[in-house]
């Protein structure tokens, strides 16, 4: 670690310290929304949890300022492989004498890619689907459905291993549409039961009789209303497609080394655990903290958005 | 709707299903390019892999080989695993018991302190024990399962080495179960993954019935059975958790193939001979029979977690037995 990477990581850090705590007054300052955001930010958990993905995304951008070693050079793999962690390397090396560090700042790009990728594509699939079966039921519907039933009994993790291992090398592309392709279909019912219980409301129903196109009905006065379980499915999305595909790099075939994804550096690292544990505990500690931080998200819209939670007696 | 007829439909289109999985997986690992023999790492003889593949029907038309498999599945064969050189059924019936195991284990620890965590964390919501429980299980809720797999390998297998590192039982002492010994061997080589599995499921748990326990604390029959001077014990324990538990029903239903099928890494981690581990092997291998089968197993697991929910859901809230089977899948939606 140079004093300049100090640096950027300080930025880094008061950056995103800053961008929650502007977040936070200008929603609480807002007329409308005031109650809302107010609830938004009731758990400090919230709050962190946003500030630590505002500072990982920071990061992840970032990376060529924020990582002081080229995140696929093997430094010196004789003497230092293993290193444990230390001023230089602040997370010690790998087996093949990689800086820890610079591989987990690198890794955050890949995998927050495949995550939020992964993710908005479920979630656009999901909700895209859910809303046509909600609001033109009938066949439609059932057809629909019928499908989505059979896609909830799949199962995920097998199909996923199938199409990455019998095709061989597939791209990064690849395997994001595969992952977003299995994992809208939880979505697609939650989605579809809110349009179902919106579309009998009396702006839909006048939206209609004012002669209002159907997908503009949808889109504009339908999912807007919907937006409590959409986002809320998008951030844990986000964090399911993640541990996906660091259970599939786990498995040895996700993203194809020496690309750093921290699934894969779980993966690569796991053998020397017992004489290195810096380097498989590090990729596994970041996962987590970008899930805990979605789930934390997730909880202060539920909160803000969901009308029939109210505050615990 | 009578319950039998009910039922009826949904065991019909509970096996739809399910048939529909086997089709999906069996045209998508017939359309992906190689066939069993004859990868690009293996070094046999093409002349000697076309014969192979020919003599295991592989090179007739995707289907004839789809008629001749749904044909066998019929009459309840599941076919000839070829990498394991051994009947599919055998195989995966070698498995079951100790993927019943793990599961088994993993869901008691999963139900029962999720459960006894989230009742007590809503009896002092957003008070200091509920404030660090909730910190708590947010954090372990969010660990992926693998990981926190070999820390726990790291910790209590090999610095503490207070269990087994891996495998079913002791390879020497207790090759079969057949003394009370054996039996406390495999518990002992059982707690490590079973608590992997159990902690993550019960941070999820505990969350999930912290929230349902607290829709219900304000909903008015809560007040009135306040009101009318029952005893706290009785209002939490007879009227609060009792309608709290129709979305924990759920839960189960939807956790029970995930603890099935959702243990490969767990399996692969700790070396144990389940149903999880033996279906990323013939993935592997390209063993198709096998691969068809085990999707054939884990689907099943799912349409079966969630009609038995939506039998449970029936026998906890009378409410909803009258309804009809449309109205059902709503609920479980």
């Amino acid at each position: 670690m140079t004093l300049g990477t100090w640096f950027a990581l300080g930025i880094a850090l008061v950056l995103a310290g800053e961008f929650v705590r502007a977040l936070r007054r200008r929603g609480l300052r807002q007329g409308g929304g005031g109650e809302r955001w107010r609830r938004f930010f009731r758990h400090r958990t919230t709050s962190w949890g946003l500030g630590i993905l505002t500072f990982l995304v920071i990061v992840a951008v970032a990376a060529p300022l924020i990582a002081p070693f080229d995140p696929n050079r093997q430094l010196d793999i004789v003497h230092l492989k293993n290193q444990p962690p230390s001023w230089t390397f602040l997370f010690g090396t790998d087996v093949l004498s990689r800086d820890v560090w610079s591989r987990a700042v690198y890794g955050a790009r890949v995998s927050l890619g495949i995550g939020a990728l992964g993710a908005l594509m479920a979630v656009s699939l999901g909700t895209l689907v859910g809303a046509i079966a909600g609001y033109y039921q009938r066949w439609i519907d059932a057809v629909l459905m019928r499908g989505v039933d059979v896609g909830l009994a799949l199962p995920r993790i097998f199909i996923l291993l199938m199409a990455v291992a019998l095709w061989d090398g597939l791209p990064f592309a690849a395997l994001v549409i595969a992952i977003g392709l299995t994992s809208w279909f939880g979505t697609s019912r939650l989605v579809r039961a809110e349009v179902l219980s919106l579309r009998q409301q009396d702006f839909v129903v006048a939206a209609r009789a004012l002669g209002v196109q159907t997908g503009r009905i949808i889109f504009r006065h339908v999912l807007p209303n919907a937006a409590a379980p959409i986002i809320v499915s998008a951030a844990l999305g986000v964090g399911n497609v993640l541990l996906l595909e660091a259970s599939l790099s786990f498995l040895g075939i996700g993203i194809k080394p020496p690309d750093p994804t921290w699934g894969n550096m779980i993966a690569d690292n796991a053998p020397s655990i017992y004489s290195a544990p810096w380097s498989t505990i590090v990729p596994g500690l970041a996962i987590a903290l970008v899930v805990m931080s979605l789930n934390a998200v997730a909880d202060g819209v539920q909160d803000a958005l969901d009308p029939h939670e109210r505050e615990p007696v | 709707m009578t319950v039998a007829a009910w039922l009826l439909r949904r065991v019909l289109a509970s096996v739809a299903i399910v048939f529909a999985v086997v089709t999906f997986v069996f045209i998508l690992i017939h359309i992906a390019p190689g066939k069993p023999c004859g990868g690009q790492n293996e070094i046999v003889d093409p002349a000697v892999c076309d014969e192979v593949n020919r003599q295991l029907g592989f090179d007739r038309p995707i289907l004839e080989q789809y008629g001749l498999y749904v044909l066998a599945l019929a009459r309840g064969d599941l076919g000839y695993s070829f990498s394991l050189h051994r009947p599919v059924r055998d195989a995966i019936a070698e498995t079951i018991p100790f993927t019943l195991q793990l599961a088994g284990a993993a869901l008691v620890l999963d139900f029962a302190l999720g459960l006894a965590l989230g009742i007590y964390q809503a009896r002092r919501a957003n008070r200091l024990p509920d404030v660090i429980i909730a910190n708590i299980t947010l954090f372990v809720y969010s660990l992926p399962t693998f990981w926190l797999a070999l820390l726990l390998l790291l910790v209590f297998g090999e610095k503490l080495a207070w269990f087994p590192v891996g495998g079913p039982n002791n390879p020497v002492l207790c090759p079969v179960i057949d003394s009370a010994f054996c039996l406390a061997d495999r518990f002992w080589h059982l707690i490590l993954p079973a608590t992997t599995l159990g902690l993550v499921g019960a941070a999820g748990t505990a969350r999930f019935q912290r929230a349902a326990m607290l829709a219900v604390a304000s909903q008015d029959y809560i007040r009135t059975a306040r009101a009318k001077g029952a005893p706290e014990r009785r209002v939490v324990l007879h009227h609060q958790l009792r309608n709290a538990l129709l979305s924990f029903i759920t839960r189960f239903g939807l956790a029970l193939p995930f603890l099935l099928t959702g243990a490969v890494l767990i399996e692969t981690i700790f070396a144990w001979p389940g149903m999880g581990r033996l279906a990323f092997e013939a993935i592997l291998t390209r063993d198709y029979p096998l691969v068809t089968a085990t999707a054939l197993i884990a689907s099943t697991m799912v349409v079966a977690g969630n009609l038995v929910a939506d039998l449970l859901l029936g026998v906890a809230d009378p409410r909803l037995r009258v309804r009809t089977a449309s109205d059902l899948d709503v609920v479980t939606a």
